[in-house]
């Protein structure tokens, strides 16, 4: 079964499991001690387990966390964890501009309170041949894009992620090109899969993982999945991309997860699944093939990686 | 002035603070305190391990150059030694650990990506390097050839840092600054190899 866990927890419902996350002792405890304490988030993990894929099992909360790719914090898996304490994710906007309709500045509480949150647990496959499964909390990008009014001539969407070397450590370093940029054709933005992720776990998204708001495009490998977005533009050529710019010859526009497609440093053949001992075959479109190969059919994936 | 005696007297400190570390970290692995990817963990600790004890041994050449501390090379086998020793976990733990015997994969790998190519070729290297490091085999051998025989630790060293500057995706700070190491070494070397014959004359 191929089911990709959209199973729609109304926004209501949603705000009340929050509350009650909240009111807890372990979400006390949790904004000051580290990982130890988070084995005690969330109560009830069947809202998430019922929507997995039966070689799936959830990665926990610890391991989701203290285990990151976000540059802007450091370049080591741990760094995010250890340098985003200072991170402010809120107040937050998103300014929306390009091809639409009348560019505009979104608050982050404005655009919420529009959209339904949903639960996905969702398969995430980085470049670096290792993955996870993580259930997420978000809506659907196209519910934003709807709101956004893109002009018909819009076929690409460009985001970025926020600029605050004071907060962002990683920042301060020259690494890669500040501010990290991603894209998506328009036909892939508006895929019911693509969603911008607000949470993990029923908890407000941890800075690490890409605080308040980042998008999850399960397909494709980590890094088209930018972090804290502060600004989504509309375009009528394909965007610019961080890992593109920095090293073309290695990771390309597309990135779609590919066991096919060889990257110079790694085999996309295996995988690690973050808490299993033996790698496991990497799946087509990282196992959503059924949902958006149709995407790509006039696509030579060998060229467009 | 450090004598011969002095270095030798070190070295069962040294044995157990060199040995230490592949012990921690075969506990760790173990009892699961790696962290969440504790194979990679292991592998990248191993390596990086190797890698400064490379660079070590092409240190101590040139430190005993420096009068007082001409013995210190007394610690070189040693620590060469220890230096194949490293890269053998290293070597085995992507072999058992990450890639579970799979030969074929493996071989592909090596083949197909240039800095497990650059890592696999320093290893093979380090083989007759190891595999000479005794006095007996300085004597079957005579000095000339086994001197020249242990020249492959300059292709190893370089090799080595390579592997870990290919494998680095963004912020190359770290293995250039032991490219850098390395090539200060060297040219050290080349410099007395140049001054040295017109003494002699």
């Amino acid at each position: 079964m191929k089911i990709l866990g959209s199973e729609i927890t109304p926004y209501k419902t949603y705000l009340n499991r929050r509350k009650f996350i909240k009111g807890s002792l372990a979400s006390a405890m949790l904004a000051t001690v580290t990982s130890s304490a988070f084995a005690n988030h969330d109560s009830d993990l069947s809202i998430y387990t019922k929507n997995l894929n039966e070689n799936d099992k959830l990665n926990s909360y610890e391991e989701i966390t203290t285990y990151n790719n976000f540059y802007e914090f450091g370049t080591h898996k741990k760094h995010p964890h250890l340098n985003s304490g200072n991170f402010k994710p809120r107040p937050w906007t998103i300014k929306i501009d390009g091809l639409v309709k009348k560019p505009q500045t979104f608050d982050l509480e404005k655009i919420l309170s529009n959209v339904t949150i949903e639960d996905r647990v969702y398969r995430l496959r980085c470049v670096e041949a290792w993955s996870m499964v993580i259930p997420w909390q978000g809506f659907q990008l196209s519910q934003l894009i709807k709101m956004a009014e893109p002009l018909s001539s819009a076929k690409y969407v460009q985001f970025v992620t926020v600029f605050r070397p004071e907060e962002m450590p990683g920042q301060q370093k020259r690494t890669i090109i500040w501010p990290y940029r991603e894209g998506l054709r328009m036909d892939e933005a508006m895929n019911p899969l693509t969603i911008l992720a607000t949470g993990l776990y029923g908890h407000e998204m941890p800075n690490q993982n890409g605080a308040p708001i980042r998008l999850v495009v399960p397909w494709k490998y980590g890094f088209k999945s930018i972090k804290s977005i502060v600004e989504i533009r509309f375009l009528d050529t394909q965007p610019e991309t961080s890992w593109e710019t920095l090293a073309p010859w290695e990771y390309g526009f597309y990135a779609n997860v590919n066991p096919n497609v060889n990257h110079p440093r790694w085999s996309q053949g295996t995988e690690r699944r973050i808490g299993e001992f033996k790698r496991r075959e990497t799946l087509m479109f990282n196992g959503y093939e059924e949902e958006v190969a149709h995407l790509y059919k006039d696509l030579d994936l060998t060229k467009f990686y | 002035m450090f004598s011969t005696k002095n270095f030798n007297r070190s070295k069962p400190v040294l044995f157990i603070l060199i040995l230490f570390p592949s012990l921690l970290w075969a506990y760790q692995f173990v009892t699961g305190n790696l962290g969440v990817n504790p194979i990679e963990k292991l592998m990248d600790e191993l390596g990086l391990m190797a890698l400064r004890l490379i660079i070590i041994t092409l240190m101590i050449t040139t430190l005993s150059n420096i009068r007082p501390l001409k013995s210190i090379v007394v610690l070189r086998r040693m620590i060469g030694l220890f230096a194949f020793y490293y890269v053998c976990l290293h070597f085995s733990t992507y072999i058992v650990l990450d890639h579970f015997l799979d030969m074929q994969f493996i071989i592909q790998d090596i083949i197909k990506r240039p800095f497990i190519t650059f890592g696999f070729i320093s290893f093979l290297f380090l083989i007759p390097l190891a595999s000479t490091s005794t006095n007996n085999m300085i004597k079957r051998l005579g000095f000339k050839l086994w001197k020249r025989i242990h020249y492959l630790i300059y292709p190893v060293a370089i090799l080595a840092s390579m592997h870990f500057y290919v494998l680095v995706r963004a912020d190359k700070t770290e293995p250039v600054i032991y490219m850098g190491i390395i090539i200060l070494l060297l040219l050290h070397r080349i410099f007395k190899r140049l001054t040295r014959p017109q003494l002699v004359q």
